[in-house]
């Protein structure tokens, strides 16, 4: 078992490698570099300047030579500088980074709690109402565009009832004492926490239901019944443990798509995440910064995936004789 | 095993046993037209499929029969739905239900052809992996795995931006960021039908590998993946209705999700500029689901109600 932990790491840095090459050929393929944009911002200059730019910065050599250092500097944690901040992309996500956690992780949690809850009720009465909502729910899950879902949230309990702040992540000014501070954060992160959690919601409430319902047909479920176990402890005890994986791996999937989830619901609420960052890299071509947030995105999926078969084999003993 | 004793029954009901073995081998085993009747009685899937077909042809004639451009402005700006317009005009007084009917061609045509280069870039990696396995298999999975890494939406606005916003390249950017699940979906099909008998026999009787993988194989792996092909596709009208909300696909063209991203900024002053193009999205890929469901029903009818 050790030894497909140590095998699965490798695998998780060799793939880290490959983005890291991805990555310089995306830098490759994009147009103008360095040398270019700080051209730019001087105003222009002269083409031997230019040159003499660009020797420096080591852009005159070999295609082959520039990649081994370009990976050399993303191992050591070196993004790059962004053109537009002049600050290390490193920093700038970073920066950016506790706005994105904090909602998707909110609303990660949430779903899963949820998700479950609703997933067992609903498994109970495979016939009943909560079961139909569940596979309605569902659907409009799959169906919703989620920065639509934002919007229509922001117009309903911003707009026409407004118990809610419509954008931003702290008022103006800020409240003096730390807690009314914390308070206000919170209550800025309602709205698009909501937004986010009710598809996740939709998508845990199917699989657990799903799974849950497997599960109670099986055998032992069967024993632990005639044993004269309560129902709840036949639930949660007994079958819930086996029901959870499927929501165990989809929560660690979504872990990893922490980035993903969150570019659209900030853009919309106009929080200042990693989501917006990259957006509006994009528009001003500050492709350092936007190769950055794909690097991180990707490294978080890669270390997500590791952490979930962990997890998973933890709560499945059968996986372990098979990898 | 199973499947091979049920050919026989269903040979034997026939009155054509002698021939079951070689009818297996060329033909599907899947009965169509069984599907298509079960598929019918499924009222939910069946109101989806028609409202699906309503779309779609408002797609393909609405534009010549209702000739205007959705770039024009017709109406004061901000007008409501019912005073100069059907469904209002947005702030440049652009007529929102124009905007809907000639962001139903675009809409639908670049999902489709997104669905279709995804389905196609899955199936034949999943194909060549599941079928040749050993070395091809490893060196195949391990590219899927890696792109599997790279999350989609991300990956798919830095492709937008290093590259180009047009039409070309959004679809390629939505086909490279998640062709993976097909990809896999078909390799597990193919390694479980590899083994069966028809195909052995296929096998037997010197058919190439190209009419094994084309021919014997991928027709018995058909159900699975139109279902999923099915929900592939509204996934990819939401996928592009964020491309083009964010607006990274191109501007020329008038999409549904590039109508609310138009009107994020004054939205609040005007409802009706972002919550009828979503309706939109909403309604057409909710019916993908309802027929998407109704499949999966009319394929595997004894796991109904799952």
């Amino acid at each position: 078992m050790k030894l497909a932990i140590i095998q699965r790491i490798l695998l998780g840095f060799v793939l880290v490698i490959a983005v890291i090459v991805l990555n310089f050929f995306l830098l490759q393929a994009a147009p103008g570099d360095v040398v270019d944009a700080m051209l730019a911002e001087a105003g222009g200059g002269d083409p031997e300047l230019a040159a003499k730019l660009r020797a420096s910065y080591g852009l005159d050599q070999p295609v082959f030579i520039q990649m081994l250092k370009y990976l050399g500097q993303v191992l050591k944690g070196d993004l790059g500088y962004s053109f537009y901040y002049d600050e290390s992309v490193t920093e700038l996500i970073l920066g950016h980074l506790p706005t994105t956690l904090m909602l998707t992780l909110s609303a990660l949690v949430i779903a899963v709690v949820m998700g479950t809850l609703f997933g067992v009720y609903a498994a109970m009465k495979p016939k009943g109402f909560f079961s139909n909502f569940v596979t309605v729910f569902s659907l409009f899950g799959y169906a919703t565009p989620v920065f639509w879902l934002g919007m229509i949230i922001l117009l309903v309990f911003a707009l026409y009832i407004p118990l809610f702040p419509a954008y931003g992540i702290r008022s103006i000014p800020e409240p003096e004492h730390w807690f009314d501070r914390f308070l206000d954060i919170v209550n800025h992160l309602v709205l698009p926490t909501f937004t986010l959690a009710i598809l996740y919601l939709a998508n845990y409430s199917r699989i657990s239901r799903a799974s849950m319902l497997d599960v109670l047909g099986a055998d032992y479920i069967r024993t632990a019944r005639t044993k004269g176990l309560s129902e709840p402890k036949v639930i949660f005890k007994h079958a819930l443990k086996n029901a959870a994986l499927p929501v165990v791996t989809l929560a660690g999937l979504q872990l990893g798509q922490v980035f993903s989830g969150a570019v659209l619901v900030e853009t919309v609420f106009s929080l200042p995440g990693v989501g917006p960052l990259l957006y509006e890299s994009i528009v001003r071509r500050d492709y350092p910064v936007i190769l950055g947030v794909l690097f991180g995105a990707a490294v978080t999926t890669i270390v997500a995936n590791i952490i979930t078969d962990l997890i998973y084999q933890r709560m499945d003993p059968r996986i372990q004789s098979i990898t | 095993m199973e499947t091979g004793t049920q050919k026989l029954t269903e040979g034997a009901e026939a009155g054509t046993g002698v021939f079951v073995f070689e009818e297996s081998t060329s033909k599907p085993e899947i009965k169509w037209r069984e599907t298509v009747r079960l598929f019918c009685s499924n009222i939910a899937a069946l109101l989806g499929f028609i409202v699906l077909v309503v779309f779609v042809l408002a797609g393909i004639f609405g534009p010549t029969l209702y000739p205007a451009d959705p770039f024009e402005l017709v109406a004061a700006p901000l007008s409501g739905p019912g005073e100069f317009t059907l469904l209002g005009a947005d702030y440049l007084g652009r007529d929102v239900f124009i905007g809907i009917l000639y962001g139903t061609r675009a809409t639908l045509l670049i999902a489709l052809t997104a669905t279709l280069v995804t389905v196609f870039i899955g199936i034949t990696v999943g194909a060549l992996a599941g079928f040749y396995g050993g070395m091809i298999d490893n060196v195949l999975m391990r590219i899927t795995e890696f792109f599997q890494v790279l999350p989609p939406l991300v990956f798919s606005m830095v492709i937008v931006a290093v590259f180009s916003s047009d039409i070309l390249v959004v679809i390629l950017a939505i086909a490279v960021t998640t062709w993976t699940t097909e990809a896999r979906l078909t390799r597990a099909e193919f390694l479980k039908i590899k083994e069966r008998e028809y195909v052995l026999a296929a096998r037997a009787m010197g058919a190439s590998n190209l009419r094994m993988i084309t021919r014997v194989i991928l027709p018995n792996a058909m159900p699975p993946l139109v279902i999923a092909i099915t929900l592939r596709i509204g996934i990819t009208i939401i996928y592009e209705a964020a491309l083009s909300f964010l607006g990274l696909t191109d501007p020329d063209v008038m999409t549904w999700g590039k109508m609310i991203g138009l009107s994020r900024d004054f939205f609040f002053d005007a409802w009706w500029t972002v919550t009828f193009p979503g309706l939109a999205i909403l309604l057409v890929v909710l019916c993908i689901a309802l027929v998407g469901d109704g499949l999966n029903d009319a394929f595997n009818p004894k796991l109904r109600g799952r």
